[in-house]
This record gives structure tokens, C-alpha cells and sequence, in this order.
């Protein structure tokens, strides 16, 4: 048991608490927290796989203001807790052994996959990884890159679009 | 493997024990200093010179009665000024405090508990994190005052994370790493102009002014403090997000924002201000600034001295004095030891300049006016966002002409 | 060393419960989350192929993943208020109807 898979199996189990505790939770706000738990837990796995920029972009961009998004929005609709009706009643009871089907479908496939190439040397990447991804992303994806700006700003004007009073 | 561990432990229990001990210092030192600037003493009772003021403080948030309102969410009510104190104090894990090693167990190990690649980032991502101390506080306390103090308080947190974080990026372009101990490598030596350091505030392709000043008006603003403090000042909104926190919550917040405030100021002076790197040339005309160290201590134990034996109380008389001779001695050991001045030099430049950040810090609290919320959300937005993004563009074209060294 | 199946089994099981998540859950914002559940699980997914061969592709597309996220996040949400402002409930079962 090498320390990096114990540290696996720990995030792991984070992250599948995290996510078995956002749909079972009754209260949007626990589902929020417990996202973020999923994904800090990410985060940690991201470094673990030696992917230190995205671990940070992670837990800046999306656990530090994506969810604060969705904290405000809960706060300010003020959601309450669920309400129990017939259908959700049947739903919770159909949907167990569903959700348990299709993770079982889905590991077995993994697990029987014709072998993927073995794992290179533990993170090849180091400390030239940010370097690199930097390399990347402005010479062979640049095009794409300039198309993320675009798309934000046009997010940024459907938003104010959408915010706007009836006036 | 656990040498290190056993290291990394040690460092860790000590950094936090000197850091909660100068937090608390730091609350005797703002109110000391805010109370001067207001033509009064400040806390002068408790012990000599109000030395002992932080720990009737402690003593009191540990014995007053602590009510947790009705209809809270009891889990997220205790979760957030832990939240906010934990998050806190483990951004100050990434701060190098000096260039020397030491030796511990027979592992030679650096001043700062871990020193990563992407040192920077992580300090921005547990800014980032630390949003949801105070909106959570907000929320759960299941009152208006509270909620709306809250949204605001993250809203102007959100705002001024990107100012923030955009500032920093021509300290990144001069110094080619995320690594704190490599921003500081890169502003050793000296300007063209010979006798100025190459602190990154007045270096040779693009001196990051502009940098400096966004970075500090946004650092101010992200932790809350005066004159961007609406969200939390007590004569607005009741008290804003925390007022329905007492004794040790209050205290969790309260020492949550003297972290954060000292993280910004080590944050500024690894950034703009060279770090550990001394104002002088390190030639050998400059030697005697070596001993500047022990000339301070000096300086500062003979007064304690003086002022102490002709102290009001009793005990002042015995403790001050007892302070004094104690900073003398050291001076005396740095003075008498080349290798303890050697080690020290590093660590007493760099708390030297984060000491008069945190003084910056509440000077300008005591001074300025606060804020309208309107009109902190334009600064935030109209002024320091474009001002940083100009800074950007400019120090890359500066090293694109020019070269980074 | 971790094998990358560990990592993408644990991708599965994310993504299977942030499915669950999505159909079965009433609350709008709930539903929403359980989205932003599946994107990072298949994140994950692309972080752990991207170190298995060596490239760093995938990594530079779990960037433009969360910008994408993040802009979807925003549009999204603007909706969700509009939608429970016009309707006074955040249950989905009340916004069956194209007409308001």
C-alpha cells in the first residue's frame, strides 16, 4: 500500500461521500457544500496525477466562484428544504437500484477494457508542467482560447439580459 | 520519509503557536496605534503598556456565554468562522521567511513549511475558498442583518479577487515562476542605476507601481478592513455578517481577518518589495549594515530598559526591564556570533517590512473614511480591474522590448 | 502507483451518481448542481488519460471544461431565477408547461 494509494482511496471516498451526500441532502445548501467538498477532493486527486494548474484553476475558478454563484442564488431565492410528493416518493424508491445498476454497467466495462498503455513514470509532468500547458494553449489552441473569450462575454450579456426588471 | 514528516510536523506546531501569539499582538498593536492617531493611549492598564490586554481578551471570548440563534443551521452556524480561521492560517504554510536552511533532526530544511511550484496559486485558491466563510456566516445565522451583510461582503470579496489576482501577473512576467522563493531569487542585485535594489517596485523594465498599488487597495478591500470595511463596521448593519456570533465564533473571525491581513502584507513584500533581500548593496563597503539587526534590538532593549524602571506599577517595573535585557541579549548574540547574524539577517528584513505593511494597514484604517458600498463596487470594478489589465499589457510589452533581467 | 482504472471508475461512479442526481431530484438548483457533478467527473476522466499517455491535451481541455462550466453557470442561473420568480416555487414539477 505505497502512500499515494492510500491518499487515492481517502480522496475517493471524499469525493463518493460528497456526491451521495449532494442528492441525498434535503436543504439545496448541504447539496452546495457538498459539492464543493467533490470538488476540492478532485482538486487533490488532479495533484495527485501531477496536474498541479488545474488543481488550482479548479479550486479557483469552480469551487471558488462558480459555487459562490450558487450559494448567492440559493440565498437569495431563499430555497427551503424539498418537499416530499408522490412522485419524488417513487423516485427515490425506483432510483436506487437504477443509480447501482448503472455504476456497476459502467465500472464492469472499465474493468474489462482492453488495456489501456501502462501509466507513464509517476508524474512526467513536474515542474515544467505549467510551463508546458502554457506552451500548449497559446500555440496549438489558440483559436480556441480567443473562442472562450467570446463565449464569455457573451455569458456576460445574457446574464445582464436575464437580470434585467420588467420595466 | 520520516525525518521529513517529523520535521514538517515540528514546523507546522511552531508556526502555528508563533502565529496565533502574533495575532493576538497584532489586535494590542492596531489598537495602540489607531489609539495614538486618535490623540488617546489605548489599552494601558492590563499590564505594562497594555501588554497583557490580548490575554484578558482570550479569557473573556473563552468565558462569555456563547447563543446560537433560533432557527440556525446548527451545522453551517459552527462550520463558518472555523472555516474562515482555518483557512486563514494555512495560506500562511506557503510564505518562505527566510533564504538559509536549518537543521532539524538531522534534516536540513527551509524557513516556511512548504515551498511548491505553484506557491501563488494555491494562495489565490485559498483566498478564493475563504468567500465562504463569511457568506456561510451570513446565511446561517437565520437573520436579515446577517444575510445582507453577508451577500455584500462576498459580492465585494468576488469582485476584488480578480483585481487581485490580475495585479500580480507583472511580478509573474519579471520572475517566470509561481514559486515564492523564485520571485524573490529574481529581485536580487541592483538596478541600472546602481544603488537601488531590484525590488520588483522599481525594477528595470517595467517598475510594477502601478501593480503595487492595485494589489494593495484590492488586498485591503478582500479582507474586509477599513475604508473597505461596510460590510462588517459596527455602526452600519448592525455588525453585518457576524452579528450573531459571540465570544469564541467572534474570536475565530476576528483572528481569521488579522491572518489574512498578515498574509497581504507578506504577499506584498515578497511580490513588490524583494522579499528577505535587504535596501543595501551586499558589497563590502555596505558590511556594516549587517549589524543593523543587533543595533535595533540594541536600540529597542535599552528603551524598554529606561522606560521600565521608571514605570507606574510593580510589575512594570520587574517585566519591562526583564523584556528589555532580554532583547539586549540577543543583540548581543547576533553581534557576538557571525553565523546567528548571518542566519537572522534574511528573517529580520523580511518581518521588518511585513511589520510596516500591517502598520500601513491600520494607519489607514484610522485614517481614511469608509466606503459606500455603490461606490466600493465601482472602484473595485471600473477603476482597479481596467488599472491591472493596463499593467499587464504594459509590463509585457516593456519585456518584450527590453528582456525580463 | 495509482492505476488510471482507479481513476476512471471513480470518474463512473461520479458521473452515475450525478445522473441519479439529475433525474430524480426536485429542486431546480439541485438538478443543476448534479450537471456541474457530471462535468467534473468526466474532468477527472480527461486529467487521468491526459498523465496515463503523457500529453498534456487533456489537461487543456479540462481548462476550456470549466470555462465553459463557468459561463454555462452563469446563463444558467439567471434562468433559474427568472423561471422561479414567474413560477414562486423552485419545484420542477411546476415548470411543465412552455406557456407561462
Amino acid at each position: 500500500m505505497s502512500p499515494q494509494l492510500i491518499i487515492f482511496f481517502l480522496l475517493a471516498a471524499l469525493a463518493v461521500a460528497g456526491a451521495l451526500s449532494l442528492i441525498l441532502a434535503r436543504h439545496p445548501i448541504r447539496s452546495a457544500l457538498s459539492l464543493i467538498v467533490v470538488m476540492v477532493a478532485l482538486a487533490g486527486l488532479y495533484l495527485l496525477l501531477g496536474a498541479e494548474f488545474v488543481a488550482a484553476v479548479q479550486i479557483i475558478v469552480y469551487a471558488g466562484a462558480i459555487m459562490v454563484l450558487f450559494i448567492f442564488v440559493i440565498m437569495l431565492l431563499n430555497a427551503g428544504e424539498e418537499e416530499r410528493t408522490n412522485l419524488s416518493r417513487i423516485a427515490t424508491m425506483a432510483g436506487l437500484p437504477l443509480a447501482v445498476a448503472l455504476g456497476g454497467f459502467i465500472a464492469a466495462a472499465i474493468a474489462r477494457a482492453p488495456l489501456l498503455p501502462p501509466s507513464s513514470a509517476a508524474a512526467p509532468f513536474g515542474a515544467a508542467s505549467t510551463k508546458s500547458l502554457a506552451t500548449l494553449l497559446f500555440r496549438d489552441f489558440v483559436f480556441p482560447f480567443e473562442l472562450t473569450s467570446f463565449l464569455i462575454l457573451v455569458a456576460i450579456l445574457g446574464a445582464l439580459v436575464l437580470a434585467q426588471r420588467e420595466s | 520519509m520520516s525525518a521529513f514528516l517529523l520535521t514538517a510536523l515540528v514546523k507546522s506546531v511552531l508556526l502555528l503557536i508563533i502565529v496565533l501569539t502574533i495575532l493576538a499582538y497584532l489586535s494590542w498593536f492596531e489598537r495602540k496605534v489607531i489609539a495614538h492617531i486618535q490623540s488617546r493611549w489605548g489599552p494601558y492598564r492590563v499590564g505594562p503598556h497594555g501588554l497583557l490586554q490580548p490575554l484578558a481578551d482570550g479569557l473573556k471570548f473563552l468565558f462569555k456565554e456563547d447563543p446560537t440563534p433560533a432557527g440556525a443551521d446548527r451545522l453551517v452556524y459552527f462550520l463558518a468562522p472555523f472555516l474562515a480561521l482555518t483557512l486563514a492560517v494555512t495560506s500562511i504554510a506557503v510564505i518562505p521567511f527566510g533564504p538559509e536552511p536549518i537543521r532539524l533532526f538531522g534534516h536540513e530544511t527551509h524557513l516556511g513549511i512548504a515551498d511548491l511550484n505553484i506557491g501563488l496559486l494555491v494562495l489565490f485558491a485559498i483566498t478564493a475558498l475563504g468567500v465562504y466563510g463569511i457568506a456561510l456566516a451570513g446565511w446561517s445565522s437565520n437573520s436579515k442583518y446577517s444575510l445582507l451583510g453577508g451577500l455584500r461582503s462576498s459580492a465585494q470579496m468576488i469582485s476584488y479577487e480578480l483585481a487581485l489576482t490580475l495585479s500580480v501577473v507583472g511580478v509573474l512576467l519579471l520572475a517566470g515562476s509561481f514559486s515564492l522563493r523564485d520571485i524573490i531569487a529574481a529581485q536580487d542585485g541592483r538596478t541600472a542605476w546602481g544603488f537601488l535594489p531590484r525590488w520588483n517596485v522599481i525594477a528595470a523594465p517595467f517598475p510594477q507601481l502601478l501593480g503595487f498599488f492595485c494589489y494593495f487597495v484590492a488586498a485591503v478591500a478582500e479582507t474586509n478592513r477599513a475604508p473597505f470595511d461596510l460590510p462588517e463596521a459596527e455602526s452600519e448593519l448592525v455588525a453585518g455578517f457576524h452579528t450573531e456570533y459571540a465570544s469564541f465564533k467572534f474570536a475565530m473571525f476576528f483572528m481569521g481577518e488579522y491572518a489574512n491581513m498578515f498574509t497581504v502584507s507578506c504577499l506584498a513584500t515578497i511580490m513588490f518589495f524583494g522579499g528577505w533581500i535587504s535596501p543595501f548593496a551586499q558589497t563590502p563597503l555596505w558590511a556594516w549594515t549587517h549589524f543593523l539587526p543587533t543595533a535595533v534590538f540594541a536600540a529597542l532593549g535599552l528603551y524598554l530598559v529606561w522606560d521600565g524602571i521608571r514605570y507606574e506599577t510593580l510589575l512594570g517595573k520587574i517585566v519591562l526591564p526583564a523584556l528589555g535585557l532580554i532583547l539586549c541579549a540577543l543583540a548581543a548574540l547576533f553581534a557576538l556570533f557571525p553565523g546567528a547574524n548571518f542566519f537572522v539577517q534574511g528573517p529580520f528584513w523580511f518581518l521588518l517590512k511585513v511589520l510596516v505593511f500591517l502598520f500601513i494597514y491600520v494607519w489607514v484604517r484610522g485614517t481614511l473614511p469608509r466606503f459606500r458600498y455603490d461606490q466600493l463596487m465601482a472602484v473595485g470594478w471600473k477603476l482597479l480591474l481596467p488599472v491591472s489589465i493596463a499593467n499587464v499589457v504594459l509590463t509585457s510589452f516593456a519585456i518584450l522590448m527590453w528582456g525580463a533581467r | 502507483m495509482v492505476p488510471t482504472s482507479y481513476y476512471l471508475v471513480l470518474s463512473a461512479i461520479l458521473f452515475g451518481l450525478g445522473v441519479v442526481g439529475f433525474v430524480f431530484k426536485r429542486n431546480v438548483i439541485t438538478i443543476f448542481m448534479a450537471i456541474e457533478l457530471m462535468l467534473n467527473a468526466v474532468n477527472l476522466a480527461f486529467v487521468a488519460f491526459s498523465q496515463s499517455f503523457g500529453k498534456l491535451d487533456g489537461q487543456v481541455f479540462v481548462l476550456f471544461v470549466i470555462v465553459v462550466a463557468a459561463a454555462e453557470a452563469a446563463v444558467g442561473l439567471g434562468i433559474i431565477i427568472l423561471i422561479a420568480r414567474q413560477r414562486q416555487s423552485l419545484n420542477v414539477e411546476r415548470v411543465d408547461l412552455l406557456k407561462l
